[in-house]
């Protein structure tokens, strides 16, 4: 395992199991944040990327879901055979987790001090004090006024960008190693994301928390990312750091991705899009799940799994057999 | 929250308005001479003229109707035509009976039902969630008083483990302070003359509790569901809470409105309504009470006794509202 990784996951698979069958969500995933490291993870809905941190969590519901295969090591403990008791005392206090829908990830009958001062208490032995204290120093860090007033007010009585502060003042409260984000600004309008992002890039240089962003936005990535992991159809397809994959992309997945991107200096009147749509997960049962979209793909496409196939720099792994053999003519 | 309570106190009044117009109206309106009643089947026209006289039954509608209410507000309920006695003074002891034995069932069918209900949302289609959900399903669609039979065929006619019938043995004395027997026995310290009350309450307060029992635990169960799939739920289960405090505390709050409504509305149908299980268990209640009262043709009884009932029916449905309030922090604004 890598030594800098704090966590890493490897060959994860989560499925789900349904009436019809078995639906891989997520399979073979790889995946490491390093400390302090902000990773970006991308892909469309459906991709699996919410559900590979889920099961980092241990949120997977189960049934119908399961983690079938893999380890996810978090420090060097193995995080998929932990007891519900043990991961519980991780959940909340070494990883935590914040979502995309900050209207209603909040309860709605408790007070934000309640509910702060809950999440601190249930790992830490601090009288209600001092537990309140930190509350408010939390609120006041993610940047919300009057905090001796807020902690006594209801969810319902704030805006969704103030709500999503709190959900992030309530996820660091407890000065998690890692901070899962999944898609946080993705409810929220344009002014507000650009200031949680900025948020998030602060605490991330202030605390030193690793951060996952879970995002389908690739102008997420590109601001406050060092390093992005593409995700299709359950696998991770392509990963570098942000500057690499931005200005020499491989797959031609993330290749169609950043040509999606619209730009405002284009005179055309036609945007560019993926041809075809994203396979149901389980659907492709043999080859790359993006041949049959795919501009280049070539017989061995449709056979074959591709491996990940590290680059001429460690950190640039791709998921492409065109790639494998520039690979091997290399070497 | 003080302001909306005198609100919804207020709101009270034309309420019980209209419950005394229509009691009063239905008196008025069935057939039947009280003054006849009052004399007898042998009494002569004129006899019976003086005797409506005296009760005001000659005067018009509008008349009586507005001496009745008047004497409602001065705490004046009537005189019983059989006892002679006055029924302000004469309801509390059968009312104070049928309040106890409410409360115990609702405790049981609170208690049981809302259990039941968390444990079959939270293993969802499992053996417990099956046999819970047919076990309300029968227990909703079982005719009380054939439960109470039943009951006392089983418990006090073949075990013998209960009595079948009143609400303490005959030889026991009964110091009332508060006609809640239980609590005077308690506050006495006579555990004996307690444990004899508890076991004569135990068989009414479980067929009376069993219909609540069942819709509470449906209830709860699918409104649990519900909220178990919210992203607060996700929200504190991300921050490591253990289950208990997630079922019991996030989820459970959020879920009880629409039980604590049933509550509200089972609790007022056992303090009127429970008069076949109150004649089966020989229990004296309010429900007895007016059955006997109706039998007899005591119209001031019945018509206080149902004033009464309809009062305290409301009176729950407020409770329930301000309760309401009290959980989810944002209904008082509305």
């Amino acid at each position: 395992m890598n030594d800098e990784a704090i966590l890493e996951i490897n060959g994860l698979k989560t499925s789900f199991f349904t009436d019809d069958g078995e639906v891989p969500a997520v399979d073979n995933v790889n995946l490491h944040v390093k400390k302090g490291e902000l990773l970006g993870v991308v892909g469309e809905s459906g991709c699996g990327k919410s559900v590979t941190f889920l099961s980092v969590m241990g949120l997977i519901p189960q049934p119908p879901g399961r983690i079938v295969d893999g380890n996810i090591f978090f420090e060097g403990t193995e995080l998929t055979k932990l007891p519900e008791r043990k991961m519980r005392s991780i959940r909340g206090n070494d990883i935590a987790m914040i979502f995309q829908e900050p209207m209603t990830s909040l309860n709605p009958l408790f007070k934000i001090g309640n509910q702060l001062t809950e999440a601190i208490r249930t790992h830490q032995k601090i009288d209600k004090a001092t537990a309140k204290e930190r509350a408010m120093e939390m609120l006041k860090l993610v940047g919300l006024p009057r905090t001796n007033e807020l902690i006594d007010t209801y969810p319902h009585e704030l805006s969704g960008g103030m709500r999503q502060r709190v959900m992030i003042a309530m996820a660091m409260i407890c000065n998690p190693k890692v901070l899962i984000a999944d898609e946080p600004t993705t409810a929220l309008d344009v002014t507000i994301q650009k200031q949680i992002l900025e948020l998030m890039k602060n605490l991330n240089e202030k605390l030193d928390t690793a951060i996952i962003m879970i995002t389908h936005d690739l102008g997420v990535v590109a601001e406050v990312c060092d390093r992005v992991a593409v995700m299709y159809s359950g696998k991770v397809v392509e990963t570098a750091d942000v500057k690499t994959l931005f200005q020499h992309p491989k797959h031609p997945y993330t290749k169609g991705l950043l040509d999606s991107i619209p730009d405002i200096r284009q005179k055309s009147n036609h945007l560019y899009s993926i041809p075809g749509n994203v396979p149901k997960p389980g659907s492709i049962k043999s080859g790359c799940p993006f041949a049959p979209r795919c501009d280049y793909a070539f017989d061995r496409c449709l056979a074959d799994s591709p491996e990940l196939y590290p680059g001429e720099n460690d950190d640039h792994e791709v998921r492409c057999f065109l790639h494998a053999q520039e690979e091997s003519e290399t070497q | 929250m003080t302001a909306y309570i005198i609100r919804r106190i207020l709101m009270l009044i034309p309420v019980l308005f209209g419950v005394s117009l229509l009691v009063f109206s239905i008196i008025y309106l069935i057939p039947g001479n009280p003054a006849q009643v009052i004399l007898g089947q042998r009494a002569t026209t004129e006899a019976i003229a003086e005797v409506e006289r005296q009760l005001g039954l000659d005067q018009p509608f509008y008349i009586q109707y507005f001496s009745y209410i008047g004497d409602l507000l001065t705490g004046d309920l009537g005189t019983s035509i059989k006892t002679k006695t006055a029924i302000s003074e004469e309801i509390w002891p059968y009312l104070a009976a049928t309040m106890e034995l409410t409360l115990v069932a609702m405790v049981i069918a609170i208690f049981v039902g809302v259990n039941a209900g968390i444990i079959s949302a939270w293993f969802h289609n499992s053996w417990f969630d099956y046999i819970a959900m047919i076990l309300a399903l029968i227990g909703v669609s079982m005719p009380v008083f054939w439960l109470g039979l039943m009951e006392q065929y089983v418990f006090a006619v073949r075990l013998d483990w209960l009595p079948s019938t009143g609400r303490y043995d005959p030889s026991t004395v009964i110091d009332s302070i508060t006609n809640f027997y239980l609590i005077d026995t308690l506050i006495q310290g006579e555990f004996g003359k307690f444990k004899n009350l508890l076991s004569h309450i135990i068989l009414p307060g479980a067929a009376l509790a069993t219909i609540p029992m069942a819709i509470i635990a449906r209830m709860t169960r699918s409104t649990m569901l519900e909220v178990m799939k919210s992203d607060f739920i996700r929200t504190a289960r991300a921050k490591g809470l253990n289950n208990i405090w997630v079922v019991y505390k996030h989820s459970l709050r959020n879920a009880v409105i629409p039980v604590l409504t049933v509550v509200g509305l089972q609790t007022g149908l056992l303090l009127g309504g429970a008069i076949l299980t109150e004649t089966i268990f020989g229990w004296p209640g309010i429900g007895r009470y007016i059955y006997d009262a109706i039998q007899a043709r005591d119209y001031p009884v019945i018509q206080s006794g149902i004033l009464i009932i309809a009062t305290i029916f409301v009176i729950i449905n407020l409770i329930v509202d301000l309760l309401y309030a009290a959980i989810d922090p944002r209904i008082k604004y509305k």
